[in-house]
């Protein structure tokens, strides 16, 4: 418990924010007493038949109130102080009304509104766009971006979004990188589950399939705080869209091949849902590609396959519900044959050649090394509303199971790495709104995690066993203070105890100085190992608070500041030893406590029917920033290796992210984005590894709406070259030749400039079904080059051009 | 009430899973790992034989390998060189030599002395499948009788090289070991 209150103390922002928040909570149960006990009740109603229109959503502008209809189509509001009002009232299948309205004494009205069930794609895309944060500008991802990205990877989907790039090994395996974080930094929520799946590694993707999202957001503000405090980059959270209340079938098939890598997928979704509050959905996905190809060669064995299947099922009423969901997500992948590099001097070789060493014809086939994975995912999840607010249960468990597959030596045909990392937590959450425009969320979770790394691949284990204890409790209040302003506050604690055991060489232990650090650690001495028991307690403190100020009803200014804590992750504790894909011995650190992330955001939003902008800045002072560098060569039997070890500086990172879109003429679109990323280490202003170049995506697209919506648009992406980078160059010693060459991992490769083309058209079947049809183009002009971004580029240049055609078919 | 029934359901779940055994992990058989590398080279005019040992025990731990080389190499005579290599990490020591000659094709042993070594090395029989070169045996002379020198040999095992190849700067594939032993001809 010291530890809880050294750091509470240390960090005066955090004290602050408490007290803001308290001073808010008081302020408002006192503020109240006006005449404010008028009731105002809405009834929603088919335009055409008067047939009442359940789960249409009633908002009160001024009081920034929310209110659900019910089955009869009514929803009520207690406590309206006398005054004008302006009712904003939307429906997934209808078209949204604005209307004003004077209440001063209890108040009925009835509202009309028109019901399209066939405009039901239109519609949900703009349901979607409800926020999870006021304060926070946050960048989201419609169905529809998502559909025309449905062959890709999560990591690709989300570089569309501004201030968003992607960390890559090869073509397939990409995590995304929020303004330069990544890995631990950046949670993912897969429909309210924090997702478990070994993410400290960076050659490690993402186990989520694309097609069974129908809405990914990146959030970094208060809201964040209800899932995660560790989130140092932020939280992308991906969404299935609310199931609809009423009697229906919904879905679709999609289809899709590409000329890069020879292959395709299928994926289909297929929704019931009942006007009683049931549904169930069912979901899946194939995909399978070859070898994929730069505009000069073939990039031998990068080939996966991956299949994904999802179903939910549940009751969903206004006042409450129940769901269960599985998912399950499985791959099947091939790491680029010439990328696996044991010494220093096969990489030397690598980057001399250029191209990779290990050049075949195209196939299908996948060959060691390759990474097979499962994730399994299953949720339970209940929510009833009472008088004092909604409050929900979640029970989760998820099993991942990671083999990563090697060239061995002696036939041996078994993993070189096999972890299975299982988690299972429990959760309650309650949201509660109260009568002058606030809200207040609320919540208590506690979760297990056991990792087991299995023994019998004869390879010694990269990440120990180890069991995870977690409690957590965190609180968002919002609140209207004005017309004008709106404020988020919130503060989540998290503890974490982590029990595991350990084989440390017994050489690296009294090198370390373990010996004498952690003496209560060894549990027995066996020569040339040392077992080992590490016992950790880590309590985090994390806090945000944000502001919105509304210049005027298209125009935002939003405000930031977020303070998260992350615990080390168990690479940086426990790596000891050669890293056989990185050619390097990677060592962690006992001794680590804690990363503290400062954020500070201010976003400018301004949009209108012609043109949107949108403006972001921010600064992220980091303390104890955790991040590995060279620090030395190290003989071994098989060679010298590069020594890279964990350390914890204090860091800095800066940088700010523009778009702009705006259209010309009735039919002409032009949009721009750029983002610029720094980073730095605070005490010597050394530049941070693997920050993201300096971007810029223009774009152009036209739109012929009595041409079947066709839509046409070029995209055109400029990364420049990375110019500050970390100099981790090593000269190496080669001595069959006598000389010393350079090791140079660090220069980071030329500026690139890409062209893509994209074409999408839609039909309408005559069953009322909607036919999408999409062409894209990437890279257009088969532009040979290297991404500073890519883990592999020492191997092999990108992919070339690509023609990938997607059809599909929504009822 | 429905939620409260499936939240019953759901903790025996909880408890199932966090009740395991606090067994500690057994430990890993580290199987690939090369320890020790054994050069023994026999003199064939019968004056003796030269080993040349690296023995590295902790692996990827931080003690540096052992280089010993028995003594110095004869200029009036060639040599018949044999290499073992060894996992000792596994007890007993585990002998690889064997494994390496099962995947002779994909594997081969190069030789290399640096400027002041004039020695000579020719590939003996093992070969591979396809009649290339593995490296097991060899032989090792002056390059011309009665040189003398001092330098560095290198031997190198290299695992998927390109076969046949004219020499290691081009055969690709990735090093398993590498090691330079100090070696005086006299």
């Amino acid at each position: 418990m010291k530890n809880i209150f050294t750091k509470w103390s240390a960090n005066l922002q955090t004290k602050l924010a408490l007290i803001f928040y308290f001073v808010i909570t008081v302020i408002y149960s006192n503020i109240y007493a006006q005449n404010c006990d008028n009731s105002l009740s809405i009834e929603v109603v088919d335009l055409h038949d008067g047939t009442p229109l359940s789960n249409a959503v009633v908002l009160i502008k001024e009081l920034q109130k929310e209110g659900f209809t019910d089955l009869d189509g009514n929803v009520v509001f207690e406590n309206i102080c006398t005054d004008n009002y302006t009712l904003n009232i939307s429906h997934e299948e209808c078209k949204d009304i604005t209307t004003s309205l004077n209440v001063n004494k209890d108040t009925f009205k009835k509202i009309r509104l028109e019901h399209h069930l066939n405009e039901l794609e239109e519609i949900i895309v703009i349901s979607n766009n409800r926020n999870n944060s006021r304060t926070l500008f946050e960048n989201k991802i419609s169905k529809q971006v998502l559909e025309d990205y449905n062959s890709r990877t999560l990591g690709e989907v989300l570089k569309t979004v501004t201030g968003v790039s992607s960390l890559n090994s090869g073509n397939y395996l990409s995590k995304p990188v929020i303004n330069g974080l990544h890995s631990s930094r950046v949670i993912l929520i897969n429909n309210g589950v924090r997702l478990e799946d070994q993410e400290w590694g960076i050659e490690h993707a993402p186990s989520i399939d694309i097609n069974s999202i129908d809405k990914i957001s990146i959030i970094k503000g208060a809201s964040s705080l209800k899932y995660a405090g560790d989130a140092v980059g932020g939280v992308i959270i991906a969404e299935t869209s609310k199931e609809k209340l009423l009697d229906s079938i919904y879905g679709n098939v999609t289809t899709n091949i590409q000329s890069n890598g020879r292959g395709g997928g299928i994926s289909t979704d297929y929704t019931k849902t009942y006007s009683s509050g049931w549904y169930y959905r069912f979901q899946g996905t194939l995909k399978r590609m070859g070898d994929f190809e730069t505009p000069n060669y073939v990039m031998t064995n990068t080939g996966f396959s991956e299949h994904n299947l999802s179903l939910k099922a549940g009751l969903n009423r206004i006042d409450h519900g129940f769901d269960v969901y599985y998912s399950l997500f499985s791959n099947y992948l091939g790491i680029l044959r010439s990328s696996h590099a044991h010494t220093a001097i096969d990489i030397i070789n690598a980057i001399e050649n250029e191209v990779p060493h290990i050049i075949e014809d195209f196939s299908y086939d996948i060959n060691i090394p390759r990474q097979k994975i499962s994730h399994n995912l299953f949720k339970l999840r209940g929510f009833k509303t009472f008088d004092f607010g909604k409050l929900s249960m979640r029970y989760d468990f998820q099993s991942n199971d990671r083999r990563e597959y090697d060239i061995r030596r002696g036939d041996r045909t078994k993993p070189a790495l096999d972890l299975n990392l299982q988690t299972h937590s429990l959760a309650f959450d309650l949201e509660s709104k109260f009568e002058n425009n606030s809200n207040l969320k609320a919540g208590i979770s506690a979760r297990y995690q056991k990792n087991f790394p299995d023994p019998s691949t004869g390879v010694k284990r990269i990440i120990p066993d180890y069991k995870k204890y977690d409690f957590s409790l965190y609180s968002v209040y919002d609140m209207n203070f004005s017309e004008n302003w709106f404020i988020e506050a919130g503060i989540r604690y998290d503890f974490s105890h982590i029990d595991a055991y350990k084989y440390y060489r017994t050489s690296l232990w009294e090198v370390r100085n373990y010996n004498e650090l952690f003496p209560e650690f060894v549990v027995e001495d066996l020569g040339l190992n040392t077992l080992t028991n590490p016992k950790f307690d880590f309590h985090n403190i994390s806090s945000n608070l944000g502001a919105r100020y509304s210049i005027s009803e298209s125009e935002n200014i939003f405000i930031n500041y977020s303070m998260s804590s992350r615990k080390p992750n168990p690479s940086e504790l426990f790596s000891e030893g050669l890293h056989h894909s990185s050619a390097r011995i990677e060592i962690g650190d006992l001794s680590f406590n804690s990363e503290v992330g400062h954020n500070f955001s201010l976003t400018y939003d301004s949009s209108n029917e012609k043109s949107s902008l949108t403006v972001n800045t921010f600064a992220n002072i980091v303390d104890d920033f955790i991040y590995m560098i060279p620090v030395d060569l190290m003989p071994t039997i098989a060679g010298v290796f590069p020594y890279w070890e964990y350390k914890q500086e204090d860091a800095k990172l800066f940088g700010f992210d523009v778009k702009y879109d705006r259209q010309y003429l009735t039919n002409f679109f032009v949009g721009h984005q750029f983002s610029i990323i720094k980073g730095y280490e605070r005490a010597n202003d050394k530049p941070l590894i693997n920050m993201p170049p300096v971007n810029l995506k223009n774009q152009i697209s036209y739109n012929f709406p009595k041409l079947n919506n066709l839509n046409v648009s070029l995209e055109s992406e400029y990364v420049f070259k990375q110019n500050e980078y970390p100099n981790n160059n090593f000269e190496v010693f080669i001595p069959t030749e006598q000389v010393y060459q350079l090791l140079d991992t660090s220069t980071p490769p030329s500026a690139y400039h890409l062209l893509n083309f994209a074409a999408s058209i839609g039909l309408k079947a005559e069953n009322g079904g909607n036919y999408k049809i999409n062409l894209r183009i990437e890279n257009l002009f088969n532009n040979l080059y290297k991404n500073y971004l890519n883990r592999l580029r020492y191997f092999t240049h990108e992919m070339g051009r690509n023609i990938l055609l997607s059809v599909s078919y929504s009822y | 009430m429905k939620i409260f029934k499936y939240a019953l359901l759901a903790i025996p779940f909880l408890y199932f899973s966090c009740d395991d055994d606090d067994d500690t992990p057994e430990p890993i058989n580290e199987e690939e790992v090369i320890t020790t590398m054994t050069v023994t080279l026999l003199a064939s005019d019968g004056s003796g034989t030269v080993v040349l040992q690296t023995q590295d025990l902790d692996g990827d731990g931080p003690n540096e390998p052992v280089v010993t080389v028995s003594g110095p190499l004869s200029s009036a005579t060639s040599y018949s060189g044999s290499i073992e290599w060894l996992n000792e990490m596994e007890d007993p020591a585990e002998d690889i030599t064997e494994e390496i000659l099962e995947e002779a094709d994909e594997h081969q042993v190069f030789f290399s002395a640096s400027d002041g070594l004039p020695l000579q090395f020719v590939y003996t029989a093992p070969f591979d499948s396809m009649g290339n070169p593995v490296g097991i045996n060899f032989v090792l002379a002056p390059q011309n009788a009665g040189d003398t020198g001092s330098g560095n040999l290198t031997i190198t095992l290299v695992h998927e090289p390109t076969k046949p190849n004219d020499g290691l700067d081009t055969a690709g594939g990735s090093i398993d070991i590498q090691t330079s032993f100090p070696v005086t001809i006299e």
